[in-house]
């Protein structure tokens, strides 16, 4: 009993730890002063002026267009590594390729955010493009979300009763067919749960965004980050109030999805 | 087209260092019941794979009604398969799971509902083609995987064990629906099954596998009463195998034998003792311990035997079958 009750205060004081911080800016975003640590009574004044906010939410709007974009891709591109790494159980390179396909997931971002770069400049220089912006971050957010997409994909197919595909070729269906109507619909969950992932690690990723943004293209970690270093306003609080809530109702989503497929 | 629905010719398949399948020639009548019988290991399922196309052959090869199936794929087969754990779509309807070999082939609309229906009545599910897999009992599943297979009219119909995972009372009606099915159809079956009574009793011929090999084939009674090697003596229902003079072997069924208190008035009589009594129902299993040392089993309906008891074996002259090996 006694045992207990100290766990469950450790586990109190964890949680504290963790979620406290979390919690008070939250609390604080609906704060009347212009102080962020002192509190001067309910208000929504800053809600609305970050909503006024031109440039964070031109900032805002960049990093949904990449998360949307670079999750897209990454889950096509992973569902297919995945696919490869589950069911070709031997082709020459195999074990290279599974390295390959994960190495971005423990890859130092300023390395990753160095090489990509280097590329950029070198194709900048060579074929005259891509700008920075959009598109060269967007395909840095890709290389490395592909990874969680595959290892979601791949443990999905792991267990996967491989008679349910035999079934279906075995009453006329060709292999893509198979996949299409067979395979796909029922490791989508996994799929979906592995583009939430990419989805939310691309709208805050701040890193390897850096080395790849142009000058011209600013993406919401950036603006926020940039805004901290002048003073923290307020308004960091209501952006920080609506991320949190936007990654914890994505990967609720994710997990339940995941749950949901095995 | 006449001559056989499946020839098989030299077919092998290896896995790593184990041979599954070791050469086997094999000929398929038409219109046949045909069961692969062996223990676990034995290639069994290999081979039906292989007839499926499921697997690729590293020597020999199929002929499907004459046709050579090296390297066509099982779904330009003409065969289709009913699996052991029914692989029934669990994301799609009943109904659904019925269609999928019919929409395949560009069919859609009235013609595939009338026939999806017409089949979800021959195995009496009508009611259920809304449902999903998960709603179903195991019976009800198997059915829909039979109706399934059959919805294509294949030359062939595969079945992996095809009651295995029914519980036993399920398994004796079934047995008869199956049997009844493919005489209405005209069909041919190729069943594999390690259930040697389901084999027995279904089979219009049975083939006796052993390590990769198909060790004898024929109609059940003759598999019985003449087999041809110690294995299928031991494999196919219980068999006494003594050795008889210049080092061969006879097997001698426990039915064969009469058991007496008195001494028979046949070609071949021993003295034992009962050691153990199995009653079984319609009859009685004695282990009788020979004075001479060996021990044999004998059937009997009489139930005034007891263990301990001294009695007398004998039987005919002809009751033994001489075996190959």
């Amino acid at each position: 009993m006694r045992r207990a009750r100290f766990a469950f205060t450790m586990l109190g004081f964890g949680y504290a730890f963790l979620y406290l911080p979390l919690g008070l800016v939250m609390a604080y975003s609906f704060n009347d002063s212009r102080l962020v640590t002192v509190w001067g009574g309910f208000s929504t004044r800053w809600w609305s002026a970050l909503l006024a906010n031109e440039a964070m939410l031109q900032a805002a709007w960049l990093s949904l267009r990449i998360a949307l974009a670079s999750a897209t891709a990454a889950a096509v591109i992973g569902l297919a590594a995945g696919y490869a790494l589950a069911r070709a159980r031997s082709f020459p390179g195999r074990g290279l390729f599974g390295g390959l396909v994960i190495a971005p997931m423990v890859m130092p971002e300023v390395v990753m955010g160095i090489s990509m770069l280097l590329l950029f400049v070198g194709a900048e220089r060579l074929l005259g493009g891509p700008d920075r912006g959009f598109l060269t971050i967007a395909l840095a957010h890709t290389t490395f979300s592909v990874a969680f997409v595959a290892i979601v994909v791949q443990a999905r197919l792991a267990d996967f009763d491989r008679s349910l595909e035999e079934a279906a070729m075995d009453l006329g269906a060709t292999p893509w067919v198979t996949f299409r109507t067979v395979t796909l619909p029922l490791i989508a969950p996994a799929v979906a749960s592995g583009w939430l992932l990419a989805f939310t690690l691309s709208l805050d990723d701040l890193i390897l965004t850096q080395f790849v943004a142009g000058a011209q293209s600013q993406t919401l970690p950036m603006r926020v980050y940039s805004s901290v270093r002048l003073g923290v306003d307020p308004q960091i609080n209501v952006l920080a109030t609506i991320v949190v809530v936007v990654a914890a109702a994505a990967l609720v989503l994710s997990g339940w999805l995941t749950r949901r497929s095995a | 087209m006449s001559g056989p629905i499946v020839r098989i010719e030299g077919l092998a398949k290896r896995f790593g260092a184990v041979t599954a399948v070791d050469r086997v020639d094999l000929d398929i009548e038409r219109g046949a019941l045909f069961a692969l019988l062996g223990g676990s290991g034995c290639g069994k399922t290999t081979l039906l794979r292989l007839l499926a196309g499921f697997e690729t052959p590293d020597g020999g090869r199929v002929l499907i009604d004459g046709q050579d199936m090296t390297g066509v794929p099982p779904h330009l087969r003409p065969v289709n398969m009913m699996f052991q754990s029914y692989a029934l779509f669990p994301h799609m309807s009943v109904a659904d799971n019925v269609a999928y070999g019919l929409r395949r082939e560009g069919g859609g609309g009235a013609e595939t509902d009338r026939r999806v229906g017409e089949a979800l009545d021959q195995v009496r599910l009508a009611d259920f083609a809304k449902r999903r897999p998960a709603q179903l009992s195991g019976g009800q599943r198997q059915r829909v995987a039979l109706a399934r297979a059959l919805i294509k009219r294949p030359k062939l119909l595969l079945l992996d064990e095809p009651l295995a995972a029914l519980d036993r009372k399920l398994r004796e009606g079934t047995r008869f629906e199956l049997v009844r099915l493919q005489a209405e159809l005209g069909l041919t079956f190729v069943m594999v099954t390690h259930d040697q009574e389901e084999a027995m009793s279904m089979a219009s011929t049975l083939a006796v596998m052993d390590a990769g090999r198909i060790v004898q084939v024929g109609a059940p009674h003759d598999v019985y009463e003449r087999p041809a090697s110690r294995f299928v003596a031991g494999f196919i229902g219980l068999a006494n195998i003594l050795e008889a003079p210049g080092g061969r072997w006879v097997a001698l069924r426990p039915e064969k034998i009469v058991l007496s208190a008195a001494r028979p008035d046949l070609p071949h009589a021993s003295a034992g003792k009962v050691v153990d009594i199995a009653y079984e129902g319609a009859r009685s299993l004695c282990r009788v311990a020979l004075d001479d040392g060996r021990t044999m089993l004998a059937a009997t309906s009489d139930g005034a035997f007891r263990r301990g008891q001294d009695v007398w074996l004998g039987w005919a002259a002809d009751a033994g079958h001489p075996l190959d090996e």
